[in-house]
């Protein structure tokens, strides 16, 4: 028998170094069954595929399907995008997930005013349907999954997506997507709205209703943690929100007449994978659990996918450094893996340029390389779950629940999610979070490589950079402003003068976007058309 | 305005770009360090942000840009500054602005410009260092 090692021993001085995790967490130095509740290895558990699917969705998980390869891709011209999804689907990517410049996230058009500077800067410029034709040109949308990132105006952008598969003869219960579609992380973090809540609510429920009976393969929207986490919360508060918003999402279309699983199944997630790898993993697997049980036991939804929180994983952003680019990939590969061991359904890694730029075709290639790594090589894809049952991982699991449900309860308080935004109680919790995040840095009491510590003085940057010629903004504004004189105008007038009338009723708004966009209807024209019904939200400014 | 007043920032993001993270946590830095920082948060122009540096009496502009529309916005701040009698006044900012860009925007008379990584002390300090240097006496 081995001798046991003496108490002594255990309480031995350690390195003076911060042991809790990124989101300030405290850890114990090893964890053991004594940290676990009974209900830890029991109800809170179970198998791959069963409620409350704690260890993920399906039975044989990576086995079964691995998850779907989905770089986030957008720059310059429809036409440029379009190369870069080609070159990704060659490398044996296997879906597409569309960037959209700042203009087309905001519902102008490339000639806005406030458009000036950054047309196809950060993603693709997208003003109507003929953007849109050459965007998707020669892909088979009924063969490669599509996701949107766009949420304020993602309605009339997905429409022009449907008149585009419609004019190419593809039916749309072929469609298979997703479009992100969430607004009130807009409120929370990202930023970019149109309307106030209530309206843009009604046009995600209108969403909700119309795919359910037109879309029924496509993902109606992405709950998305990922900006929220971006903008400086921590691992507990992405998870809070995120689940909240979706939670506000439920009772909205619950009210609007909606049974609950006639839309929830197509609800989708989206969160951060960030660097502190055990608590990122126990994160994923307590955000299946939560929505599992909420959907189940309080909304009493009873199709078992239903109760699914099906996610997509981006590595973090907000992890990489300008400084010594090339260590990002480092980074990415450990977040990657993260994404995956908590059970991913799709997964997009960063490059190692984003510090500095939109990623190269070198860099974005060797971001898709790290996933096929970890899929084809690692050996992590062929058992589910493998980190089920460890002490430190059911443990943190559950600590994040209990934090959520916290917050859940907070935020009831409060009203719900809608009032607590327009208080701005998460905005001012992530606010919080990012400063203390900052000062932990200044303070060295965290470790950025290559920033705070092991810097390397005088570097020189020695990766190529991609850049966007001005002349984008150029052709994009030419290309809009010729279509408005060759269209056919006057049913360009009917079809808004439609919507707008339909928009001051209760009447589905789905159906008249999709009218629009087959008549070369402006993403700006719509946005203004639905401003006079619905107003315009102004932030009140806070640090 | 007397040296022993308050140094004052106008902060703003101008045009699209909502992440406004790094923006929030350099106010905050720069109040810490006993300034004072007048914030406008997003979706300004530069005429709403020169208008604004004028009616505060602003010692310094900081401007956030992660949207890639640096060489839009820093120029039409500069120009605008000048022609409304403030050109005297520090622009300075961050962002996700590549080196050959910071060089053409310091050209134009564009203070220093941070990025990802740069601790707010840093801004700190320069922001310091250039009121003592330039700090106009009434």
């Amino acid at each position: 028998m081995t001798p046991k090692t003496a108490e002594a021993d255990r309480t031995a001085p350690v390195r003076d170094a911060d042991f809790t995790t990124i989101s300030g967490r405290e850890l114990k130095n090893v964890y053991t069954p004594d940290d676990l509740a009974p209900e830890d290895l029991g109800e809170n558990l179970g198998l791959p595929g069963d409620y409350p699917y704690t260890r993920g969705i399906h039975p044989t998980m990576y086995r079964g399907k691995l998850w779907t390869m989905r770089q986030f891709a957008g720059m310059g011209t429809a036409e440029q995008t379009n190369q870069r999804f080609k070159f990704l689907l060659e490398r044996g990517q296997t879906g597409l997930s569309t960037a959209f410049d700042n203009p087309t996230l905001y519902g102008w058009d490339s000639d806005h005013p406030l458009s000036a500077g950054e047309v196809g800067k950060t993603g693709v410029a997208v003003d109507s349907l003929a953007d849109m034709e050459r965007l998707f040109d020669s892909i088979p949308l009924d063969k490669v999954s599509t996701s949107m990132t766009i949420n304020a105006p993602a309605a009339w952008i997905f429409t022009m997506f449907l008149a585009n598969a419609e004019n190419r003869g593809v039916p749309l219960e072929k469609l298979r997507g997703t479009i992100q579609n969430d607004i009130l992380k807009e409120y929370i973090a990202q930023k970019e709205w149109i309307f106030p809540p209530e309206p843009h609510i009604r046009l995600i429920c209108d969403m909700f209703a119309f795919c359910a009976d037109h879309v029924p393969q496509w993902n109606t929207i992405s709950i998305s943690g990922y900006h929220i986490r971006e903008a400086g919360a921590t691992a507990a508060q992405e998870l809070a929100f995120t689940l909240m918003d979706g939670f506000t999402y439920v009772d909205a279309a619950i009210e609007a007449g909606m049974n609950v699983d006639d839309f929830a199944p197509r609800l989708s997630f989206f969160f951060n994978s960030h660097m502190d790898f055990f608590e990122e993993i126990a994160k994923l697997r307590a955000a299946r659990r939560i929505w599992a049980r909420h959907m189940k036991e309080e909304y009493g939804a009873q199709n078992p996918r239903s109760w699914l929180c099906r996610f997509h994983v981006q590595t973090a952003g907000c992890s990489l450094t300008a400084q010594q680019p090339e260590v990002n990939i480092v980074r990415t590969a450990i977040e990657a893996l993260a994404g995956v061991l908590g059970g991913c359904q799709s997964l997009h890694t960063n490059s190692m340029d984003e510090a500095l730029a939109l990623p190269s075709d070198k860099a974005v290639e060797i971001a898709l390389r790290t996933q096929q790594v970890i899929a084809f090589e690692s050996g992590v894809a062929n058992v589910a779950d493998p980190l089920g049952g460890s002490y430190l991982i059911e443990r943190l699991t559950r600590e994040l629940e209990e934090e959520a449900e916290s917050y859940f309860a907070k935020i009831r308080e409060m009203g719900g999610m809608v009032k607590a935004i327009e208080r701005g109680f998460p905005q001012q919790e992530i606010t919080r979070s990012a400063y203390e995040y900052q000062c932990a840095l200044s303070e060295k009491r965290k470790t950025m490589v290559g920033v705070n510590e092991f810097v390397h003085e005088n570097e020189v940057l020695e990766i190529p950079i991609l850049e966007i010629g001005e002349s984008v903004e150029r052709d994009q504004i030419a290309a809009v402003k010729k279509l408005k004189e060759t269209r056919d105008n006057v049913a360009v007038k009917d079809s808004l003068d439609a919507l707008e009338k339909a928009a001051r009723t209760k009447e589905n708004l789905i159906p008249h976007l999709l009218r629009c966009s087959h008549a070369y209807a402006t993403e700006g024209e719509i946005t203004e058309t639905l401003i006079k019904v619905f107003g315009e939200y102004r932030e009140q400014a806070f640090f | 305005m007397a040296t022993d007043t308050k140094i004052k920032v106008v902060v703003g993001k101008p045009g699209l770009d909502g992440h406004d993270r790094g923006a929030k946590v350099v106010a905050r830095a720069l109040v810490e360090a006993g300034m004072e920082v007048v914030y406008l948060g997003l979706r300004q122009t530069p005429e709403s942000i020169v208008a604004a540096a004028i009616e505060e009496d602003a010692d310094v502009i900081g401007l956030s840009v992660l949207s890639g529309a640096h060489m839009t916005h820093f120029p039409k701040v500069m120009e605008l500054m000048k022609e409304k009698g403030i050109g005297d006044r520090l622009l300075t900012g961050g962002g996700i602005i590549p080196t050959k860009d910071q060089e053409t925007l310091t050209a134009m008379g564009v203070g220093k410009l941070f990025g990802p990584g740069d601790d707010p002390s840093l801004i700190v300090n320069y922001i310091q260092d250039w009121v003592k240097e330039h700090r106009r006496e009434n």
